[in-house]
């Protein structure tokens, strides 16, 4: 027989980052993405002025072209003035934020509400599960555009409002999800052996199957939080999303729309490729997070 | 098959019901109407009539049952801003929305094919990567960004293309078109373009697996085996067998860029249903509001009860799981 040393067995967690640092691709994602949530967290750190401090504000800058200095001489406008002398370079950092933000608590927000009512479904069964799968069925039958569009037309704008929208629209992926992960889980022996004991049936949902179910949620939530982020952008371009004292990079491409045609590019060009950055970084990782949590491909 | 019909049938009427009793209550709630269409300086006994004469002094209950046989009747009100009846306003919006998304369909569709099938075909070369590279960013890229782009570029740096409107339309079988002047089309090719992007991404995927798919075949082989040209397999034996899923996606996606020319046409100023629905919640214009929401719920209910029957006449499977249940 041969004898295993335990210490020369790879934990999950090291076996995980090994695949998916051998994808260079996916590792200059993850890089982009830490510095910009890094910019994000730091943002009061990282800008030169507070764009929402109207004291720091000079309407004598209004609408400078990248690269210029205040009209004091005190501020370098590394991309550019909106039109009230905001910096654009500090308009995006804190916007980021805020788009970061909402993203990620949609994100989570709709993964826990979207987990129990599968892993409800998978458990339960019968009725009940037909229940929400239907509802599920229902609503995935809708693009997640016009959902959140009907859901804000209807309850109107503010920063509590879009998240619960992008959590009622992303909550039915990770139901799915969860519930075919679950549905396999359930006829194993662990669970039947749970069930022997007596434990209570949320004991078993949350600490047995939950934990054997939670590699497909990851990769749900990973690209979720790129759509969300993309969602929340386009909303709060319409009008539908922020409102202007949570300025986030979808209202900041929406305030510099209307300068585009001068040929003032700048306010809308900046923020747009911030938005593009940050939700294709989050793609590529996402994209190696399956493909790394994937067992089917693992060798 | 017939229970199948009925059940799904009646799942669609509850959808309606439920999204009718939630558009209409929720709108409700967004704000008074009156007070953006009566000046400042107006008499209260002025509100009083303008309340009266739009119905908003009943109660809600009242409203939503008045509602509901007036829109059973075709009747969905009248726009508080334009004075005419609602769906009459949406439905003469109709043609510019059906042709901005008929026309990125098309372009989708004759970009992405023969895209996905060289990708398909040369999926190790640079081109086969390049080309999937590219389709990332479709996935990636916000709708809203690219259309800022593309005006950016088009329209302010080169000054080619017009930014906004929809170009001059005549009148063919008495639905208004613009596609078929010059200027029209000049009109039409930026939001389209726009509009197609995230569909071209989609079809290029499904065209290179499925042309992936198809060459390990035993029927590509044969063919091989026959001596027939490279030209002749791939235009005939793997397009012909691709093309099934690429036509279903392609039909099953319409809606969804129906719903997404809400962005496009407020980016383009395009003067579609999309465009009047955001200036409508912008004007509080609660009538329009609802018919769009109506019609749109309505029209996807029909697409998927359409699919769904669909599946089920040609995969006698669908039908026995539902059956098993």
């Amino acid at each position: 027989m041969k004898h295993i040393n335990l210490n020369e067995i790879e934990s999950p967690s090291k076996r995980l980052w090994r695949t998916f640092s051998a994808d260079w691709t996916a590792m200059f994602g993850l890089f982009v993405l830490s510095v910009l949530v890094l910019l994000a967290i730091f943002a009061p750190l990282v800008v030169p002025q507070n764009p929402y401090d109207l004291a720091q504000l000079n309407i004598l800058d209004g609408r400078l072209t990248p690269g210029s200095s205040s009209f004091d001489e005190k501020v370098f406008y590394l991309l550019g003035t909106d039109d009230q002398g905001r910096d654009i370079y500090s308009a995006i950092i804190y916007g980021m934020r805020i788009s970061l933000g909402v993203g990620l608590i949609s994100t989570v927000g709709a993964l826990i509400v979207g987990a129990t009512l599968g892993l409800s479904a998978a458990y339960m069964g019968k009725r009940i599960d037909s229940l929400i799968m239907r509802i599920v069925d229902i609503q995935l039958s809708f693009p997640a555009i016009l959902i959140a569009l009907i859901l804000l037309a209807v309850f109107g704008q503010g920063l509590g409002k879009i998240i619960i929208a992008l959590m009622t629209v992303q909550w039915a992926y990770y139901a799915r999800t969860v519930r075919s992960t679950a549905l396999v889980e359930m006829g194993k022996e662990y669970i039947e052996a749970a069930r022997c004991l007596g434990l209570g049936h949320s004991r078993i949902i949350f600490n047995h199957l939950l934990p054997n179910c939670i590699a497909p949620l990851i990769v749900v939530a990973a690209m979720q939080i790129a759509a969300a982020i993309a969602l929340e952008a386009t909303l709060s371009f319409l009008g539908l999303g922020l409102p202007i004292t949570e300025p986030s990079l979808g209202l900041l491409i929406s305030n510099g729309y209307s300068y585009l045609m001068s040929g003032k590019y700048w306010i809308s060009f900046y923020p747009g490729l911030a938005l593009l950055v940050m939700i294709v970084s989050i793609n590529l990782v996402a994209d190696r997070l399956r493909d790394t949590l994937n067992p089917r491909l693992q060798k | 098959m017939l229970t199948f019909i009925l059940r799904r049938m009646s799942e669609s009427l509850f959808v309606l019901l439920v999204m009718s009793l939630l558009v209409f209550a929720g709108v409700y709630a967004i704000g008074n109407p009156v007070d953006l269409l009566i000046s400042p300086d107006a008499t209260p006994q002025d509100i009083e009539q303008v309340t009266k004469s739009l119905g908003l002094d009943k109660p809600l209950w009242t409203q939503y049952f008045y509602f509901l046989t007036q829109v059973l009747r075709g009747d969905l009100g009248h726009s508080f801003m334009f004075g005419t009846p609602a769906i009459e306003l949406l439905l003469s919006k109709m043609p510019a929305t059906m042709e901005l998304a008929v026309a990125a369909m098309f372009i989708a569709s004759v970009l992405g094919i023969p895209l996905g099938l060289i990708a398909g075909l040369k999926a190790d070369s640079w081109i086969g990567k390049t080309i999937m590279t590219v389709s990332i960013f479709g996935f990636s890229l916000p709708t809203f960004w690219v259309g800022l782009v593309l005006i950016m570029f088009f329209s302010v740096e080169l000054g080619w293309l017009p930014s906004s409107g929809r170009g001059p339309s005549s009148i063919v079988f008495g639905i208004p078109i613009s596609f078929l002047s010059w200027e029209g089309l000049r009109h039409l090719f930026l939001p389209a373009l726009n509009l197609a992007l995230f569909k071209l991404a989609l079809i290029i995927r499904l065209t290179r697996a499925g042309t992936q798919e198809a060459l390990m075949q035993d029927y590509v082989k044969f063919a091989r085996a026959k001596g027939l040209s490279q030209t002749r397999i791939i235009g005939v034996h793997v397009l012909k067998n691709i093309m099934i899923p690429i036509v279903t996606v392609i039909g099953l996606e319409f809606g969804s860029v129906i719903a997404f020319s809400i962005v496009t046409e407020s980016i383009f100023a395009w003067p579609g249903m999309g465009k009047l629905l955001i200036d409508s919640i912008n004007n509080l214009d609660r009538p329009v509001i609802v018919a769009y929401l109506c019609l749109i719920v309505v029209f996807f209910v029909f697409i998927n009860l359409i699919v769904d029957l669909t599946y089920a006449l040609l995969d006698p499977r669908v039908r026995l799981g539902e059956s098993a249940k």
